[in-house]
């Protein structure tokens, strides 16, 4: 351990203190101090006095339990489908399955209003049938939610399942088997225990992010609230102290589910080389047919909301109005977002800021592989678990932690004004990627074999060339994982930018908020469909990087 | 009359993988290996065995049973896996007592079989133990005893001592041997260690490429190799081309090996096809010799002492590369020899074996 290296360490964790646990820190305190500073508990005593609060309290908490139990429905025995079985068209359907997880929130959700809401797609159609007055549901309130969450989030079941399954040690499953447990009885016994973490995973992921979810309470919502919309509304109010001890709660609440997922002993794992079987084909050709269909039939379920949006984004604004489809197609939305300046700007925005936050987090992450995960530094540990922060905080308690320590010109407690310039965003976006880039570089510093470097070394390359030929080469695919889901999340971002962005720095998704706002419909969806394609393409270059890293 | 039968049995993974009509018998608590190179079916038998396989034709009896289309579950087979595939979640005991609760067993009845199994595998006592605790060794007496606490019909064992290192191996043969034959029970085991094999197993299958290439004890593999496979696969040999001499009497025939002229006698039962032949032969075959006209002659190229005896290697003017099993003073590197047959003439139990001549 040099000195250099043991200063670069304290100093980055200096730093990601200062941005990441010092905001959350004065939140804390600014929900104990009054007006004038002095100390008080008149906040929280108004909020459990508050049925209004409660109600929203318990409706972060039921809707984000009953995700899980929604996500893990359709998730588990899909997993179970395309990791055990052959059928025409899995490979193709399989990997549409993850669709929902990559793209935006934002653009699923108003995806979702524009197929099932009360003007959308499926609601017109339903009426056109039955020749019925009234549209035939309103899509809002808790239930409209829940299906916003069960479409998105049962992708975190189904991905971690498999890879449980494709992992599990299919040795265990036929010595089960060859002492007499027949299927029913092996999977209670040994293949669910088996699957436990990754289930777990899966529905604590699930908790954290449905606890977290911002644009479909926020669209959907109405007069149904949960904690992270009551935030955003108490502080449009100016209701600051009450808005802090609501963000405290629900940091609390997310700590509490975080300790309970944390509770259980993990099962050990025995030293079993399992070999995951080939899928089966399904013998019976009922079964097949049926397994087809419901594939498919998936498929299409899955696409629909991005076809609306494709299509909606080509209809003049104001001409559809009782149609069943759309009576006239256009372009001219796409020309209008691309040719007005001010129509032009959010999309630059969103590029640079995204663009930005990628960078520095990659470079943060990387900094903090080599410091944690080689001759570890005594403040490693600390730095490690700093970068996870963010990923144990919902985003909004995140925006709202910076907007309250950045809005205050205090340079001898380290409080200086960022909110309301251009660098609040692209500060909040390297924070929320800090732990996706993290657990992604950390990870592949994690499965690099040593003494491929120790290799390097005693062949004459210092360190700074094993860096450039040798680790950073053989962790491309993990920086490509990491960047690409860093940049996807920072360039859809919704949850962190409503609440501190400036007119200058507004980006994509709030422009789709207000063009929704306006009536724009069209451009609206012209606006999601962008950001679907970005986000597409930015995936597709990181999983090309991947197979040429091999 | 063979308790357990494979008849016919085939799977196919291509015109080349797989197992092609296999058709083997083993005596009610007889043990029986199969041993071949990888890619040799061996495995795929055994799983075909175990159930976990569906045989493209062929039948496994039981007794009179066919038990073919029986599911693994159904079966009433005992298996230990090659990594054990022990259940992690679970501890010794209530792995030991998982088979015997499929089957129905539970309560007092389980808990004193699972004790009794454990104890059979000298464990006793173990019950509480979480499996990640235990050492290699370990392991696979529990898994061992998971396997044998249901008391299944027959016991498969894949690969069972590929996982320890040389040391346990050693023991863990000896007191898996004595453990076999105490339960009686009849025993199939894959293995490619030929050593395994031959002390484990009453019987051995060798294949090769899906094929049974010769079934024997031990000694009838190594003495009396039935196809020039065997020769290679079980001990060590070198191979030599030679003609066979038209004239032949009482099945002693002779051979023509680089200029020396060496009489060979055939297994019972082969003709003696004058022309040209392979000779397999074992280094304790061999010697040095004076004998001008037996002796090809040759160089020692490297010697290596391996306690009872010293390997010499020694290249023949043909090029050709003779080990031969010698006292330690026989001869030193650099030297030139001539090399023949330790016994005149020179048959299957001495160490020279006769072949058609082809791709040795």
């Amino acid at each position: 351990m040099t000195p250099a290296r043991r200063g670069l360490t304290a100093l980055l964790a200096l730093l990601l203190a200062w941005v990441v646990a010092y905001p959350l820190l004065i939140v804390a305190l600014e929900s104990v101090r009054g007006q004038h500073g002095e100390w008080t508990l008149a906040y929280f005593q108004r909020f459990l006095a508050e049925p209004r609060e409660w109600r929203a309290l318990w409706a972060s908490l039921w809707t984000s339990v009953a995700s899980v139990g929604l996500a893990a429905v359709l998730g588990v025995p899909l997993a179970f489908l395309f990791e055990r079985y052959e059928f025409p068209g899995r490979r193709l359907i399989g990997a549409l399955v993850a669709l929902p997880a990559v793209l935006p929130p934002l653009v699923g959700v108003i995806a979702f209003l524009f197929l099932y809401g009360e003007t959308g797609f499926i609601a017109r159609l339903v009426q056109a049938v039955l020749r019925l007055e009234e549209p035939p549901w309103r899509l809002e309130g808790a239930w409209a939610i829940l299906l916003v969450h069960a479409y998105s989030m049962y992708v975190y079941f189904y991905l971690f399942t498999r890879a449980g399954l494709a992992q599990l040690d299919h040795a265990a499953l036929e010595a089960a088997q060859s002492l007499g447990a027949d299927r029913w009885r092996t999977l209670r016994r040994v293949t669910l225990p088996l699957l436990a973490p990754s289930l777990k995973g899966a529905a604590l992921l699930t908790f954290m992010t449905a606890l977290a979810s911002f644009s479909a309470p926020y669209i959907f919502g109405g007069g149904f609230r949960v904690m992270t919309t009551q935030i955003v509304f108490t502080r449009l109010n100016g209701e600051y102290g009450m808005a802090m001890v609501q963000t405290v709660v629900l940091s609390l609440l997310g700590l509490a589910g975080l300790w309970l997922a944390g509770g259980g002993a993990t099962v050990a794992r025995a030293g079993g080389k399992g070999v995951a079987p080939r899928p089966q084909p399904i013998a019976s050709p009922a079964l097949r047919l049926l397994a087809t269909i419901g594939g498919w039939t998936l498929g299409v379920f899955l696409l629909l909301p991005h076809a609306t949006l494709v299509l909606l984004s080509f209809v003049p604004v104001g001409t559809w109005t009782v149609e069943t489809f759309p009576p006239a197609y256009t372009v001219a939305n796409y020309v209008q977002l691309l040719t007005e300046p001010t129509r032009l700007r959010p999309l630059g925005n969103s590029l640079w800021m995204a663009t930005l936050a990628t960078v520095v987090a990659m470079a943060v992450a990387v900094a903090v592989g080599l410091l944690a995960t080689r001759k570890r530094a005594p403040l490693a540990g600390l730095v490690e678990r700093l970068i996870a922060v963010p990923w144990l905080v919902p985003g909004t308690v995140f925006a709202v932690a910076l907007a309250s320590a950045f809005s205050v010109h205090a340079p001898w407690v380290a409080r200086i004004i960022l909110v309301g310039t251009v660098w609040i965003l692209p500060l909040a976006y390297v924070i929320r990627n800090l732990p996706l880039a993290g657990r992604a570089v950390l990870a592949g510093f994690r499965a690099l074999d040593p003494s491929v470097e120790e290799a390097a070394h005693s062949l004459g390359a210092g360190r700074w060339r094993t860096l450039r030929r040798v680790t950073l080469p053989l962790l491309r695919p993990a920086l490509a994982a990491g960047a690409t889901l860093a940049f996807v999340t920072a360039l859809g971002d919704f949850v962190v930018s409503i609440i501190l962005y400036t007119y200058d720095t507004r980006p994509l998704s709030l422009e789709i908020l207000s063009s929704l706002r306006q009536g724009d419909v069209g451009v609206a969806a012209a606006y999601g469909v962008l950001l679907m394609l970005l986000s597409a393409l930015v995936f597709a270059l990181g999983s090309e990087r991947e197979v040429v890293a091999r | 009359m063979s308790y357990l039968v494979l008849d016919g049995l085939t799977r196919r993974f291509g015109a080349e993988t797989g197992v092609f009509g296999l058709g083997l018998g083993v005596e009610q608590g007889g043990i029986l290996a199969l041993l071949g190179p990888s890619g040799s079916g061996k495995t795929t038998t055994l799983r075909m065995l175990g159930g976990f396989e569906r045989p493209d034709a062929g039948r496994i009896l039981v007794g009179t049973e066919d038990v073919t289309a029986l599911r693994p579950e159904r079966r009433h087979f005992g298996m230990v896996f090659q990594h054990y595939a022990l259940f992690p979640h679970l501890d010794v005991g209530e792995n030991v007592a998982f088979g015997l609760e499929s089957r129905g067993v539970g309560g007092s009845e389980a808990a004193r079989r699972v004790r009794e199994a454990l104890a059979l595998v000298d464990l006793a006592g173990f019950e509480r133990r979480p499996v990640a605790a235990l050492s290699g060794g370990q392991q696979q007496r529990v898994a061992l005893a998971r396997a044998l606490a249901p008391e299944p019909r027959v016991l498969l064992l894949d690969e069972p001592l590929s996982n320890l290192d040389p040391a346990l191996r050693e023991r863990t043969r000896r007191e898996l041997r004595a453990l076999i034959r105490r339960v009686g029970i009849t025993t199939v085991i894959v293995t490619h260690e030929q050593e395994d094999a031959f002390d484990l197993a009453d019987r051995v299958a060798v294949l090769a490429q899906g094929k049974l290439e010769q079934l024997g004890t031990p000694e009838e593999l190594y003495r009396h190799p039935a196809t020039p496979f065997v020769g290679r696969f079980i001990g060590r040999s070198s191979w030599i081309g030679g003609t066979v001499l038209p004239d032949a009497a009482d099945g002693v025939g002779a051979v023509v090996v680089e200029g020396a002229r060496w009489r060979v006698r055939l297994e019972a039962g082969r003709p003696l096809v004058p022309g040209p032949c392979a000779l397999l032969l074992r280094p304790e075959g061999v010697a040095f010799t004076t004998d001008a006209a037996r002796g090809v002659p040759a160089t020692v190229t490297d010697r290596r002492y391996a306690g009872a005896s010293t390997f010499y290697l020694a290249q023949t003017a043909g090029g050709v590369l003779l080990e031969i099993a010698a006292p330690g003073a026989a001869a030193v590197v650099g030297q030139a020899v001539r090399v023949a047959p330790v016994v005149e003439p020179a048959g299957p139990g001495d160490g020279v074996h006769l072949f058609p001549p082809g791709p040795a």
